[in-house]
């Protein structure tokens, strides 16, 4: 695939006390803030995808037996942990 | 030597709305979004009459609503599009999540705030609450006078907002019945000397929708720690200084307005009648006309009472307002709107902070009148030049005056 180049957007045209821009974008993800983090217990889960229908955040990925989460992006909200029928996931405190 | 009556001026009779459509019009607007609400709704009928006779070029976006309304004109805007929109009362109340965003990314969008009494009890007619309701949001907010203030200032509000070292968005404000409903005989500028005016066309020079300069607008901060802090108190006293900056183009743009069209409006406050005034009154909008005329019969009486008008709300040009008061004895501040909390007008709580420029202490008091629709004739601005007579006369200031209390 041709990779696409672009012009690099010269910030200093532009005062920096103006529009609050970034060439780059911000780095902080969910992950930075959580205060919860969801466990799941391998044995229980079945595999029926309720947890990854409910993410709001789209952070659960497949393994070959299970589902996880990719905690980079995962925010612990916990909907997850209460929508799962088998009860295979609980929420545990960051830091804990 | 030039020429001050262009050979292509028209004149027409049309109400403050519809000249706000003519300015739309002359400025060459590329997007408008819409939603209608009383006392704004002609204004917006006219715009959209004006496109469907392909007078406009611009595009005109119906949404379901005013938060849509900013919302699409805040994307028009950084793709590089001059912009408008008109609105009041709820329907500014509900746009006000995009209206707080605006400012501090620095898009220079115009919109006319058609004022309106805030509910409640239930109104739909003239009042400024719902302006001055926004006042320290960050927009340029400028109040007319006349329908024919209200064209000009609609199309100089541009060259105002779009100026390199302001870049806000700006709000020209007129009152509603008194002005968007009254008609007078209205001078159409010139198509060519506002294209000459106004210049090139360059909006998103700072921040753009653009795949050719890759940038993210408005992005997250970075909370307590980091660079975040210091970034975010970069970014708002750049905007203050654009505020602050505005004050002397809104008076290089009257000045330059006057000489091309003929016509000179007083930039940010205009003095009448203030030579050898030992007191003042002060008005905003279009209750100055009736002020004007209690002010010509009490100076024939020998009052020496002199009359200043506010044009810029906001920025407050309070140097110029101090600078005004300086001879006087006694201040009488009338508001078309309440400041809760103060209990007392808005306008008279930013003319006391600006006197504190002023070494002596200036006897001052807020009347308040014409709330939801209500007159405000020659015998109540009468009635303010008598007390404020008073005032100067014995220093003594009582609480606010509620002028249409016993109407």
């Amino acid at each position: 695939m041709k990779r696409q180049s672009y012009e690099a957007f010269d910030q200093a045209a532009v005062p920096n006390d103006l529009c609050p821009i970034a060439t780059k974008l911000n780095p902080m993800l969910p992950g930075d803030w959580r205060s919860m983090r969801p466990i799941v217990n391998r044995a229980k889960c079945v595999k029926c995808a309720v947890c990854w229908l409910y993410c709001p955040v789209q952070c659960v990925v497949e393994r070959p037996a299970w589902f996880d989460f990719d905690l980079r992006t995962c925010k612990g909200c916990g909907i997850c942990a209460t929508e799962c029928p088998q009860r295979a996931i609980v929420m545990v405190a960051e830091g804990a | 030597m030039s020429a001050v009556l262009k050979p292509k001026t028209k004149f027409i009779v049309c109400d403050g709305n519809e000249a706000a459509a003519w300015a739309v019009a002359a400025a060459h607007v590329d997007m408008v979004a819409v939603y209608p609400i009383t006392p704004q709704s002609s204004l917006v009928e006219n715009l959209a009459k004006f496109i469907a006779d392909g007078r406009i070029t611009a595009e005109l976006v119906d949404v379901e609503g005013e938060h849509s309304v900013l919302s699409v004109l805040h994307g028009a805007c950084l793709a590089g599009a001059r912009t408008y929109t008109a609105s009041c009362g709820p329907g500014l109340a509900f746009m006000f999540e995009p209206y707080l965003r605006t400012p501090g990314m620095r898009l220079p969008i115009v919109m006319s705030i058609v004022t309106r009494d805030t509910l409640s009890p239930q109104t739909v007619w003239g009042g400024q609450q719902d302006a001055m309701s926004v006042r320290d949001v960050g927009w340029i907010h400028m109040y007319c006078e006349s329908v024919q203030e209200v064209l000009d200032t609609t199309i100089m509000a541009y060259k105002v907002a779009e100026h390199r070292d302001v870049m806000l968005p700006v709000n020209v404000n007129h009152d509603g019945n008194y002005l968007s409903f009254g008609a007078a005989r209205v001078e159409l500028p010139d198509q060519h000397e506002v294209s000459a005016f106004l210049g090139e066309k360059n909006i998103n020079w700072h921040a753009a929708l653009d795949p050719q300069r890759p940038m993210a607008v408005d992005p997250l901060t970075g909370g307590a720690g980091g660079a975040g802090p210091s970034m975010f108190v970069r970014y708002r006293k750049g905007q203050c200084r654009g505020l602050q900056n505005a004050l002397s183009v809104i008076e290089d743009v009257h000045e330059e307005w006057g000489r091309r069209f003929g016509r000179y409006h007083a930039p940010l406050i205009e003095r009448y009648r203030m030579d050898g005034a030992d007191y003042a009154i002060m008005t905003i909008g279009s209750m100055t006309g009736a002020a004007k005329d209690a002010v010509d019969a009490a100076r024939d009486r020998g009052a020496r009472v002199g009359l200043i008008k506010v044009k810029t709300f906001r920025p407050f040009p309070a140097r110029a307002v101090a600078a005004a008061l300086d001879n006087v004895q006694a201040v009488g501040v009338v508001d078309r709107s309440v400041s809760f909390g103060w209990n007392c007008g808005p306008m008279f709580q930013d003319t006391i902070g600006a006197l504190n420029i002023l070494p002596r202490r200036l006897p001052a008091m807020s009347f308040i009148g014409g709330l939801a629709g209500a007159d405000l004739t020659v015998e109540h601005f009468e009635r303010v030049i008598e007390r404020t007579a008073r005032l100067a006369r014995d220093a003594t200031p009582e609480a606010t005056v509620w002028l249409n209390e016993a109407d």
